[in-house]
């Protein structure tokens, strides 16, 4: 858990003097930093975990009134995620990579095993998530709601395409590395007018956010579309883009190349959670933004920036959101269309990933396993046609990511009742159980 | 010269200015000539100048904006050959279009109005939009009546915005993420019951529709005739709702209550305004409406439903709302707007092909100009966003 500024402390026992959901005389309105703060203090992993399972409950009762036997369906998702892998052990090798040598290892990683499989597509998945998760994150560390990793997402699908998909003669290296540059920075540009526009005029992000994803969503629309300057050059009828040149495929580490195996790009999203986590807690940069995301007034009274913090914070979070894009696409898409445009939903997704996993590193990492599971395991290609059609678990998938969101508002009862919980009680219990807010 | 005029006169006619420099190029003036539009643009952007500089912002800088838009359009209509421009720019069916496009983009925008001047910020319009036009279908399909069908989308929408209200304004919960979580539910259960219910065939064809009003005794009217003499009926409900809505937000008590919460619940607490009803009851409100933008999407202009139908509409409704200021007339202009520049971009596809699509992206950056104060800043109700906690 990060430290705040200020040394505040992980115990809900010892509330800070100013607690958010205390007794406040005065009209309270917590901002976003605020009740940010607050719930990093609160409950710990409890909430996201009783969030999730409630989410999981209610959409199982939809399952349940619609007919499905909820348990089975649950169950196929999670067969279907692939996840089913790490439970099955046996005596299985591994080649060393840049070797011919065979070791050993408990799990059975080839390519003909179907969860293997289905493994590689989830993690993927889980890629992406992790750095539209991180998009939404740093900015509400600094105190903004970046809605627009839709948007930032597709200017990195369309710049690294374009990068991608043109200079045939480019050598591997400097044709990946100039791919993914290009793409972070057209991201974080993007991003940044929304907060150039904050630090400027006070225009909220939420507005000029979705704002930009529409600019975005349309820009998209016609670069790819018939005519359009990104369409492919063999096909005039077909709104899809040219495919990426070999020169620019991101290498895949795990499974087949030819069908979407795991790409190098996995590494590169472990690296920005290394990266998030070491920006926010061990630097200069990382604490501004922090204290301006916890009280711009107090941040601005001891000398920090706050203007600068909201474009930095708000570049860093496109330039995640944009690096998902270019890795989608040198990584496994290789080719993205109109269609696509209009129902990639990847950059919307984050918002749950980074609200479910707290804005914290560790948390987003693992919301974006669960998240890309749940959208994987209810995909066409992977749920069991008998156990529930793959247009309704699509849907269900909606609806728990959803109800994640409400829970997630929903979280400051629970923390509160947390909280009240030793007040209601009578005297004497508390004295007998002095442990009883204690999580 | 404009020593009789004030500032907001010069302004105004500088927008007038303006636009005419556009229409002179366009049928049925049709001045080929790319002087044309540049004799009536320049004296427009001369107007804005002096009236910015007098302190008239807003409309200055409008008047510069139609001056030099003006001008462009005409001179590159000049130069599009008269068939093309013909066939773009006939104007019964692009007014019609923009009318039809622009009704449910008014709902939205004004139940927006209702929510946000009470202080409850609205992002899930687009969600409680889509819930209104799947249940208005269901409704009208399963009960056998256009009507029926509209109640169930008053109430399905209802239910959203209850939903919206009650995490938003009860559990103190961040508005936007609420908003957020009420768009992917309304696209997950309105997929997934269109799915369970009309499976692979889809809805049928044949589910009543909201009846148009056919005036036949006006049709010999030129321009206002074919547009207005066969519109649906729920284009006449919005003109209505436009109304009743202006005066009740400001020329009724009700009206100035929901405008006090959300300018400062505090105060309007003191006073004895209930801020937790008065919240309820505004955002309910601006769910019913988004719904009815939604049903006249469905059973009013398609006649049928497909997931994700509204596609950003109530998005394109929250922009109206705010490039409005916030005012139920400024919305509605707005609105018309970006039904026109949809209309427009439908039109353009014939000779532009697929370039005409960044049309539809205008909304967005006017809106966008708009916040960010370069015309004028559209400035939100004080405490919008802001949950409130009773004493």
């Amino acid at each position: 858990m990060s430290s705040e500024p200020g040394g505040g402390n992980g115990d809900l026992d010892t509330p800070p003097p100013s607690e958010p959901l205390g007794a406040d005389p005065t009209a309270y309105a917590p901002s976003v930093g605020e009740r940010l703060a607050f719930y990093e203090r609160a409950g710990g992993i409890v909430t996201p975990v009783i969030t999730a399972v409630f989410a999981f409950f209610m959409g199982g009762l939809v399952v349940l009134a619609t007919g499905h036997n909820p348990w089975k369906v649950y169950q196929g998702i999670f067969t279907g995620s692939g996840l089913n892998w790490f439970f099955h052990f046996g005596n299985f090798s591994i080649t060393i990579p840049g070797t011919d040598h065979h070791v050993w290892f408990w799990w059975n990683t080839s390519i003909q095993n179907n969860a293997a499989y289905n493994l590689q597509q989830t993690l993927l998945l889980t890629t992406t998530l992790i750095l539209t998760g991180l998009a939404v994150a740093f900015a509400f560390r600094c105190g903004l709601f970046n809605i627009g990793g839709q948007g930032q997402y597709l200017i990195g699908v369309i710049t690294g395409l374009w990068i991608g998909t043109s200079l045939p003669h480019l050598a591997r290296g400097p044709h990946i590395l100039l791919a993914i540059v290009v793409a972070s920075v057209c991201g974080a540009v993007w991003a940044a007018i929304a907060g150039l526009l904050k630090a400027l005029t006070g225009a909220h992000e939420v507005i000029t956010t979705i704002m930009l994803n529409w600019i975005a969503y349309w820009i998209g629309s016609y670069l790819f579309g018939q005519g359009g300057p990104l369409q492919n050059s063999t096909n005039a009828s077909l709104p899809v883009s040219n495919t990426v040149v070999d020169s620019a495929k991101l290498p895949v580490f795990w499974g087949n190349p030819v069908l979407q195996g795991l790409h190098i790009g996995f590494f590169i999203a472990i690296g920005a959670l290394v990266a998030f986590w070491f920006v926010l807690n061990r630097t200069t940069l990382g604490y501004e933004v922090r204290a301006v995301g916890f009280n711009p007034e107090a941040a601005r009274y001891g000398g920090i920036s706050v203007a600068r913090n909201y474009v930095v914070a708000m570049a860093i979070s496109g330039g995640f959101a944009g690096l998902a894009g270019v890795l989608d696409m040198l990584g496994y898409q290789y080719r993205f269309g109109v269609l696509d445009v209009q129902t990639s939903q990847l950059g919307f997704i984050g918002i749950a990933v980074a609200l479910l996993g707290r804005n914290k590193a560790v948390g987003v990492a693992l919301s974006a396993l669960l998240f890309a599971a749940l959208l994987y395991g209810t995909s066409s290609r992977s749920i069991d046609q008998t156990v529930l059609k793959p247009e309704l678990a699509g849907n269900l998938t909606l609806m728990i990511q959803a109800l994640v969101l409400l829970f997630v508002g929903a979280d400051v009862l629970i923390i509160a009742v947390w909280r009240w919980r030793r007040r209601l009680l009578p005297g004497r219990l508390r004295r007998t159980q002095p442990a009883a807010g204690a999580d | 010269m404009w020593r009789g005029l004030t500032p907001r006169e010069t302004a105004s006619l500088g927008i007038v200015l303006g636009c005419l420099a556009f229409l002179l190029a366009l049928p049925p003036i049709t001045a080929r000539a790319p002087w044309w539009p540049a004799l009536a643009g320049i004296p427009a952007v001369g107007a804005g100048i002096w009236a910015v500089t007098s302190g008239v912002k807003r409309l200055g800088w409008l008047a510069v904006a139609a001056g030099i838009l003006g001008t462009a359009l005409g001179v590159l209509a000049t130069n599009t050959s008269s068939s093309n421009l013909d066939y773009v720019v006939s104007w019964t069916p692009l007014f019609t279009a923009m009318l039809a496009f622009a009704t449910p983009l008014t709902f939205a925008a004004i139940g927006g109005m209702f929510s946000e001047r009470s202080g409850v910020v609205n992002i899930g319009l687009e969600g409680m939009m889509l819930t209104g036009a799947f249940f208005a279908v269901l409704g009208a399909d399963k009960l056998g009546n256009w009507a029926l069908g509209l109640l169930c989308a008053l109430i399905a929408g209802g239910v959203a915005a209850l939903i919206h209200a009650f995490v938003s304004i009860h559990l103190r919960a961040d508005q936007i993420v609420s908003g957020t979580a009420i768009n992917f539910l309304a696209l997950g259960v309105t997929g997934y019951f269109f799915i369970q219910v009309y499976g692979d065939q889809g809805v049928p064809g044949s589910i009543p529709r909201v009846p148009t009003v056919n005036l036949n005794a006006i049709d010999g009217i030129p321009l206002i005739g074919p547009v207005f003499g066969h519109l649906n009926l729920m284009i006449w409900l919005t003109f209505l709702t436009l109304i009743v809505s202006y005066v009740v937000m400001f020329r009724t008590p009700i009206g100035l209550r929901i405008r006090s919460v959300g300018e400062h619940p505090r105060a309007a607490d003191t006073v004895g305004i209930s801020v937790y009803k008065i919240r309820y009851a505004a955002v309910i409100l601006s769910g019913m409406l988004a719904a009815l933008g939604g049903a006249y999407l469905s059973i009013g202009f398609v006649g049928s439903f497909n997931e994700n139908m509204t596609a950003g509409r109530g998005f394109i409704g929250l922009a109206a709302l705010i490039f409005g200021n916030w005012r139920p007339f400024g919305a509605f202009a707005a609105a018309l707007l970006f039904g026109f520049s949809t209309a427009l971009s439908f039109r353009l596809a014939q000779p532009w092909g697929n370039a005409a699509v960044l049309f539809q992206a205008l909304p967005y950056v006017l809106t966008l100009i708009a916040v960010a104060g370069v015309i004028g800043r559209s400035i939100p109700p004080a405490a919008s966003g802001r949950p409130y906690r009773k004493q």
